[in-house]
């Protein structure tokens, strides 16, 4: 026997009786459909929902938290920045540059949803190993996805991270970010106002791709046959994204709109019953308004269709002359679709208005589609209490601590390679590995591909800690990093939480920015399994912790479970973006490379922490342990004072220690400054003993090395006793060695050729 | 009397408010033309941008060429008025018969967004007038179609009348003869492939695009 219509649809029988008891009677296809859609998980967040509260989201900066398109704070000058993150996993495992493609387009439409322009986009990408064809495939399709339509549309990526780990060879994950600016009076918020108002519905078609993209792709796993899902991935069109982007940006200037919001998930639906759901009111939709892309589509597509590329403005009635006037200026399809009622229901029509928004008899339908001709007088095919699409269940999912944790946990990598790697056995080959790696490798084949320049804001682009962007007319800038940590997370997620947190924020205040705000984007498995809540409640509080500790606040996010593919679920992928905020920028901040001739300095101490480091895991294959400490307090003393070293022009070059520990860390700023450097390990700060391969290559957190003129070593070394942060002397910029002494000794030459050009290698294979 | 610049806006055309921000800078006084008006508005200068005018659907520049304000882009042009075309806007100049050549996809068939050294020429166009020939600038490339391509003749013409303008000084796109730049015959309508704009403050690396702006707020004082 066939299934039932709504378990066809990804609701359970829970649900459905829900939606019965909620109407009061059987629901209509159409009704079935948009309640689908909208208590899937992707749009309802009902499993995430009780967790998520406990985030953060206040500071006296923060003026739009969760919930809205985009978070948005105060900058300063009446300026304001909107940021926001989201993922396309499923859809770019599907067809990889679609995926991307319309992920870019998506959150570009929630940033200027908001009333900003659009100004910068951010990519944390994970694939499998690039060893395997399909992974090389999904790779450079999401990359030529991504390069394809932001460059196109006219958003500038400016920076990002690419990680490649078996965990996600058939489960990519596709993060985007995206950051708007605008003037404080500039904001727009998704609004209907007051009855009589009309819903206009502009740019695409509307077709039949994505239809059910929330339900059917979002939240679900994968099984053997999912290429089948292949028609529920949408098709971008950043021309048409652009001339959207254009037309809105004016109706905001001109003040013609009331209220505005982007269609994505669960398409108008979505959109329409949101919008007026949040101000109280009641909207009448008419799909023969709809423009379509192909005839005979029916009420349920068109209400669940998520093709990209459009957006719903509010508008007076008064204004709607001036609103058609701009849009095809632009040339951007706009009909009215909707009204905004006092009836607090969401109903549908199949003939209900006219061009106007004006209910009358007979109206002529807009399109091809000249079947029978409706009158106004026909029944609405769906009508529902408005706030019930939004208020699906909410499910306190068990949770349950991995029967395997405590003995991963109590399995420390560290005794297998202390007598692997005695002190005294070379560890250049070590090194050089790691250097070629593809997640710790140059990843310019990658970056290049993005215009990273556009708007003549970036002063530090792809490639280095952070990302930074001038605030043209002020003396401000943004300093902006993207960075997640899936395997500290595996083997602890509360600290691998924090650990996250920690390292976005260090990256942002190693270009010289106090940080400011964060979004994130979490990446589990299956929730119905309480292993995976587990990790995504410890996650939520260990990132809570963090973000509180540093006065953080989380101004949005985005939840993708289901990420599982053959039974496998990912490892737990919280991935955060960070805005930081500089307040006078006078030079290009130091970047992350030595200066012939300086000092090397090292500021925190290292303790042998291996769990889930790049050397334990990638090259030992040792996925145990515990991950490093993540000590908040010392967080708190280092990350100002590693901003004002490197807004004081205090140091030369300045970078974050993360994947690959200090070695690889002092090895990338050697090869990004063109000079060799030699280092003495007996000079490192350490908390507790190490062996030589356990300073090289731990992934201790709070760590920054820096690259000083040899004259102004004291004063900064005093300025860090002061400050309570341990820092030393651990060698000098110069020659054409990295060299750690006897412990490691690779020839600059080769140390960049193999950094360099490992991605490309990996791809010709 | 400030220069008045005018840079046209296509649809999808994105570096516009950018040749603006930097033309700004060097104290001229420029705004968009609209690519539908017929008419330069009696500006002193052309700037015709980079971006995806009409989503460089067809083929770059292709339906461009058609908007009603290149008509009068030629007629500036004919009449000796300084038009530059940056990237998109080199596509553009090509495809509506103001400069020779078309420019093709790169030969690693990749999007390239990355620095670029360029030795300039020729001091004899209305973009370079304040450089030296020899002169090596800095100066981004962004694009994916930058391959410059002509005949063989038309080659032999510009290099015979002194028309090559830039070359790369390490090819990056496989452009014929390294060209990064070209101009016309009457040497006031110059493409090239990098954006000078994007070179235009110390903060984004380099400043080297000023000397080439900086030569066509010249030109103009000098037309006039």
């Amino acid at each position: 026997m066939a299934d039932s219509l709504h378990v066809q649809l990804g609701m359970t029988d829970d649900e459905f009786e829900a939606v019965v008891a909620e109407l009061g009677r059987e629901p209509t296809h159409l009704e079935l459909a948009m309640y689908s859609v909208m208590w899937s998980e992707h749009c309802s967040y009902k499993s995430s929902k009780p967790h998520l509260k406990r985030f953060p989201t206040d500071a006296p900066w923060v003026m739009v938290g969760p919930g809205e398109g985009a978070g948005v704070i105060d900058v300063g000058r009446d300026l304001a920045v909107a940021i926001r993150i989201e993922s396309h996993n499923h859809p770019s495992a599907v067809e990889p540059y679609q995926g991307a493609a319309t992920g870019v387009g998506g959150i570009i439409r929630d940033v200027f949803s908001m009333g900003a322009r659009p100004i910068a986009l951010m990519d944390p990408l994970r694939f499998g190993n690039l060893d395997d064809p399909r992974t090389r495939y999904i790779f450079e399709g999401v990359v030529s996805g991504i390069s394809g339509y932001g460059n196109a549309v006219g958003v500038p990526t400016v920076g990002g991270e690419v990680v490649f780990d078996d965990c996600y060879r058939d489960n990519p994950l596709v993060n985007v970010f995206c950051l708007g600016l605008l003037n404080h009076d500039e904001l727009q918020l998704a609004v209907a106002g007051a009855p009589g108002n009309l819903a206009v519905l502009l740019g695409s078609g509307t077709g039949r791709d994505g239809i059910g993209g929330a339900s059917v792709l979002a939240s679900a796993g994968f099984a053997e046959g999912s290429l089948d899902k292949r028609p529920s991935v949408q098709v971008g069109d950043p021309f048409e994204e652009k001339r959207l982007i254009e037309a809105c940006l004016e109706l905001y200037r001109r003040k013609l709109v009331v209220g505005v919001q982007d269609l994505g998930a669960a398409g108008l639906s979505c959109a329409a019953s949101e919008t007026a759901a949040k101000g109280g009111a009641g909207m009448d939709v008419d799909v023969a308004r709809i423009v379509r892309r192909e005839p005979k589509m029916t009420p349920v597509e068109l209400l669940t269709s998520e093709s990209q590329e459009r957006m719903l403005a509010i508008v007076t009635p008064e204004q709607l002359d001036d609103v058609l006037e701009v849009a095809a200026r632009w040339e951007v399809r706009a009909s009215v679709v909707g009204l905004v009622t006092d009836t607090e229901r969401f109903r549908v029509y199949d003939g209900r208005f006219d061009a106007l928004g004006i209910p009358g008899k007979n109206p002529a339908r807009p399109h091809g589609d000249n079947a029978e001709v409706l009158s106004s007088d026909s029944a609405p095919i769906a009508d529902v209490p408005i706030g019930s699409l939004g208020d699906g269940p909410v499910y306190y999912r068990p949770l349950a601590v991995p029967d395997d944790l405590a003995e991963r946990q109590a399995d420390d990598p560290r005794g297998v390679l202390a007598t692997k790697f005695a002190d005294g056995v070379d560890l250049s080959a070590e090194l050089l590995t790691l250097l070629a790696t593809p997640t710790i490798a140059d990843k310019t084949w990658v970056s290049r591909q993005y215009d990273h320049q556009l708007f003549l804001n970036t002063v530090v682009g792809p490639g280095s800690d952070a990302a930074v962007l001038r605030l043209k007319g002020t003396t401000k800038a943004l300093a902006i990093s993207t960075d997640g940590k899936a395997r500290f997370c595996a083997l602890d997620p509360r600290v691998g939480g924090a650990l996250v947190v920690l390292e976005a924020a260090r990256n942002v205040a190693c270009a010289g920015a106090v940080p400011k705000a964060l979004v994130n984007c979490l990446n589990f498995g299956n929730p119905e399994h309480p292993e995976i809540m587990w990790q995504f409640s410890e996650v939520v509080d260990g990132m809570s912790e963090a973000c509180a500790a540093l006065d953080l606040p989380v101004v949005g996010g985005n939840v993708s479970f289901y990420n599982e593919s053959r039974g496998a679920n990912i490892d737990p992928t919280p991935t955060v973006g960070v805005v930081g905020l500089i307040d006078d920028l006078k030079v290009i901040p130091p970047a992350a490379a030595l200066r012939d001739g300086d000092a090397v300095l090292v500021l925190g101490a290292t303790a042998p922490e291996l769990g889930g480091s790049e050397w334990a895991s990638v090259l030992h294959g040792l996925h145990a342990g515990v991950p490093p400490i993540a000590d908040l307090e010392a967080a708190g003393r280092l990350l100002p004072f590693v901003a004002e070293l490197a807004n004081s022009g205090a140091v030369a070059g300045i970078h974050d220690v993360s994947d690959g520990g200090l070695a690889v860390a002092i090895a990338e700023m050697a090869i990004a400054g063109d000079v060799g450097v030699v280092i003495d390990l007996a000079g490192v700060p350490i908390s507790e003993a190490c062996s030589q391969a356990e300073i090289l290559f731990s992934e201790t957190s709070n760590r920054v090395v820096c690259s000083v003129s040899q004259l102004d070593v004291e004063v900064l070394l005093a300025a860090a006793v002061a400050a309570e942060i341990p820092a030393a002397v651990v060698g000098i910029a110069g020659g054409a060695e990295v060299s750690f002494g006897a412990c490691a000794n690779v020839g600059l030459v080769e140390a960049t050729d193999v950094w360099r050009y490992a991605i490309e290698r990996s791809l010709r294979r | 009397m400030t220069t008045r610049v005018g840079v046209i806006q296509f649809p999808g055309t994105n570096c516009e408010l950018d040749v603006i921000h930097a033309m700004t800078q060097l104290g001229a006084d420029a705004s968009i033309l609209w690519h539908g008006d017929p008419t330069v508005n009696g500006v002193d200068t052309v700037i015709v941008p980079g971006g995806f005018a009409h989503g460089d659907y067809l083929r770059t520049g292709a339906i461009a060429r058609f908007s009603p304000v290149m008509q009068a882009v030629a007629d500036f042009a004919a009449s000796g008025g300084p038009v530059v075309g940056i990237c998109n806007g080199f596509q553009i100049l090509c495809e509506a018969g103001l400069l020779p050549g078309a420019l093709q996809k790169n030969a690693g068939l990749k999007f390239l967004c990355e620095p670029a050294e360029i030795r300039v020429e020729t001091s004899r166009s209305v973009l370079t007038n304040g450089a030296q020939v020899g002169q090596v600038l800095r100066v981004p490339i962004n694009h994916f179609e930058g391959n410059y391509i002509c005949d063989a003749s038309t080659l032999a013409e510009l290099q015979a009348e002194d028309r090559v303008v830039f070359r790369y000084v390490r090819n990056p796109n496989g452009a014929l003869d390294d060209i990064a730049g070209v101009c016309n015959a009457a040497r006031n309508v110059v493409g090239l492939m990098p954006h000078p704009e994007r070179a235009s403050d110390r903060l984004l690396g380099s400043q080297d695009g000023n000397v080439l702006l900086g030569s066509v707020l010249s030109a103009c004082a000098k037309v006039s």
